[in-house]
């Protein structure tokens, strides 16, 4: 088949787009393993800086991960359930919390963050534990599952799915679980993706949160970026995509095939 | 609680009116018996109160206080949908999209504990009582329109419900998809000798498929009866014009005949000076002028095949329609004589 050179032209443009943004993130991670990066590669390569990098902070890189874990629990509790809430009423009221909803996306990080030192910073045990992080971080994230679920709860009728549900017998949890869950699918799992991205990756807040004993992952980076040689700072970008790559890769495929079929659970 | 066999349970309405939250009244108090195996259609047309009707005997909306709801001798009014043990098939019908069409029929089975073997037998049935075998594994998304609507019945019909309720149940397919569908329901209620309410805004739907027939007007039920009934004895105008084409002549009555602009016809039957009597296009014939009380004027003339439609002017105060087999030539503008079958004319309240 022979390609128009618009095509090549297109084809050319995006590479060099990819690679504008790609070639830094792949220079970060040579850096990581780099013996000395101003000499650059040819000094040599070696794995220490990754090693030194796990001794330091590898508490906060598994730490970043419960966050992310429970923060999505969190979510799939909180968000699911209010998404079908919400898009069951249809009043001024319902709409008015939907917009409330989103106000943590507008308002910086660091103001989110002094509001709830302020709040609950009082309470010794909690401003101490990685709990008051989570908060934070559950916070920051539940409008990006609500909008999620919500937007594929407006695309079907499941208003009508869930009253031929009930006529067949199904009392309100059977329906949760049988209809509206399942047909939700796509939107929680695009939801629980961003969830878990934002989560991982989240900075601003943190930073405000954290103790010297509850650092994440982005909070320690910003320390060994302005503590530590380069090459630390490197490697522990390295750990850091090496740790969430697969999860987020795992999360894409699990979501694409959405119209598998789901079988129905059987009531034991 | 799946009773078996109950299949012939009645259902009783009383005075059962429906008031929304904002206030709009979609139905005045209603009195509804329904014997057990009867098929019973509510007709009108849209915002009638017939689905509202329907949505009050499945569960899906509660009456008014002061409405009950009966199944037999059980008064259902506090029990949502989920107990009432109803089938029912929506307009959209409401299949599952995550399931396939084998899950969707075994759903109710499914929700009810019926153990796996039996499931799959009771599955089985229905899918080869509608003819949907080899669509037993597709997905909803790979079903035509008509599959859908079988795979719809299939799966209210698979809990062996109390009562069968559907709600327009043939609106979302084609005219020639319909009439076979049409036939098809009308057989399997028969078969199945289930109480059944039907919802339609077709008469001629209602007509097929009725044992009697309801016809709703802005939330009242204008009248009850046997399709022939209905269509023959229309208890009042809109329902007389809801139910095919009907005629009517308004004149003064004196002397034992009612007289009106073209003529008269013979009419003993009341006592009031002014009357609107009605009838249908087929009970009447054109003759020669010289032949009847009434004389008029072909208007225009449509030949329909099986038959011909002529439409009369200068008779009484609109045009009157009339259908006939008969193979003569009606010219248009000639002046005929309108012989109606006298057994066929009936008094109507005049009132739209």
């Amino acid at each position: 088949m022979k390609r128009s050179r618009i095509f090549y032209v297109n084809l050319a443009f995006t590479l060099l787009v990819c690679a504008f943004l790609i070639v830094p993130i792949f220079l970060s991670m040579l850096a990581g393993v780099t013996v000395n990066f101003f000499q650059g590669i040819k000094s040599g390569l070696t794995l220490s800086w990754v090693i030194e990098v796990w001794s330091l902070y590898a508490d906060t890189i598994f730490l970043s991960l419960l966050i992310a874990v429970a923060c999505l629990i969190c979510n799939l509790l909180i968000g699911v359930p209010a998404a079908y809430v919400l898009a069951r009423k249809s009043g001024r009221v319902a709409r008015m919390i939907e917009e409330t909803l989103v106000l943590p996306i507008a308002i910086p990080g660091l103001a989110i963050a002094l509001a709830l030192i302020v709040t609950y910073g009082g309470i010794r045990e909690f401003r101490l534990s990685w709990l008051f992080i989570l908060v934070g971080h559950v916070l920051y994230t539940l409008p990006f599952m609500i909008r999620s679920v919500l937007a594929v709860l407006s695309s079907f009728d499941f208003r009508t799915l869930e009253e031929g549900a009930a006529s067949l017998g199904a009392g309100f949890w059977k329906r949760f679980r049988t209809i509206i869950i399942p047909n939700c699918r796509a939107g929680i799992l695009a939801g629980s993706l961003m969830v878990v991205t934002l989560s991982v990756g989240e900075f601003n807040l943190t930073w405000m949160l954290h103790t010297p004993l509850t650092k994440t992952l982005p909070v320690g980076l910003a320390d060994s970026y302005a503590s530590m040689r380069l090459e630390i700072g490197s490697a522990y970008t390295l750990v850091f995509l090496i740790m969430i790559l697969p999860l987020l890769i795992a999360l894409q495929l699990y979501g694409r095939p959405r119209a598998a079929k789901t079988t129905i659970s059987d009531p034991e | 609680m799946t009773s078996d066999q109950e299949v012939s349970t009645s259902i009783r309405l009383e005075a059962c009116a429906k008031t929304f939250d904002d206030g709009t009244r979609a139905l005045e108090p209603i009195d509804l018996e329904i014997a057990g195996g009867e098929t019973v259609v509510l007709l009108g047309p849209s915002g009638c109160g017939k689905t509202t009707t329907l949505r009050i005997i499945a569960g899906l909306e509660a009456p008014d206080p002061g409405g009950r709801v009966l199944f037999g001798s059980d008064d259902v009014t506090p029990l949502p949908i989920e107990s009432r043990n109803v089938g029912m098939v929506f307009q959209s019908y409401a299949l599952f999209p995550n399931m396939t069409v084998r899950e969707n029929v075994a759903y109710g089975l499914m929700v009810r504990n019926v153990p796996k073997p039996e499931r799959a037998v009771r599955v089985g049935e229905m899918l080869a009582m509608m003819h949907i075998e080899e669509l037993a594994d597709r997905r909803i998304d790979q079903l035509s329109g008509g599959q859908r609507q079988r795979v719809a019945l299939a799966r209210a019909i698979a809990v062996r419900p109390r009562v069968l309720l559907l709600d327009e149940p043939l609106t979302a397919l084609d005219a020639s998809l319909r009439e076979r569908l049409r036939i098809e329901i009308n057989d399997l209620l028969r078969s199945l000798g289930i109480t059944a309410v039907y919802v339609t805004h077709d008469q001629g739907e209602a007509m097929a498929i009725g044992d009697r027939i309801v016809v709703m007007r802005k939330g009242v039920v204008a009248q009850i009866g046997s399709p022939k009934d209905i269509y023959y004895r229309p208890a009042n105008a809109f329902v007389a014009d809801f139910i095919g084409t009907s005629n009517r002549l308004t004149g003064h009555l004196s002397n034992g005949a009612l007289s009106f602009q073209g003529g008269s016809i013979p009419w003993q039957r009341s006592e009031a000076a002014e009357l609107t009597v009605m009838f249908r296009p087929q009970d009447a014939e054109i003759v020669a002028p010289t032949e009847a009380q009434i004389a008029g004027r072909i208007a225009n003339v449509y030949f329909l095949g099986d038959r011909t439609k002529i439409i009369l002017e200068a008779i009484g105060q609109g045009p009157i329609v009339v259908e006939t087999t008969a193979q003569a030539d009606f010219v248009i503008g000639s002046n005929v004589g309108l012989k109606i079958n006298p057994d066929r004319i009936f008094e109507i309240d005049g009132e739209t």
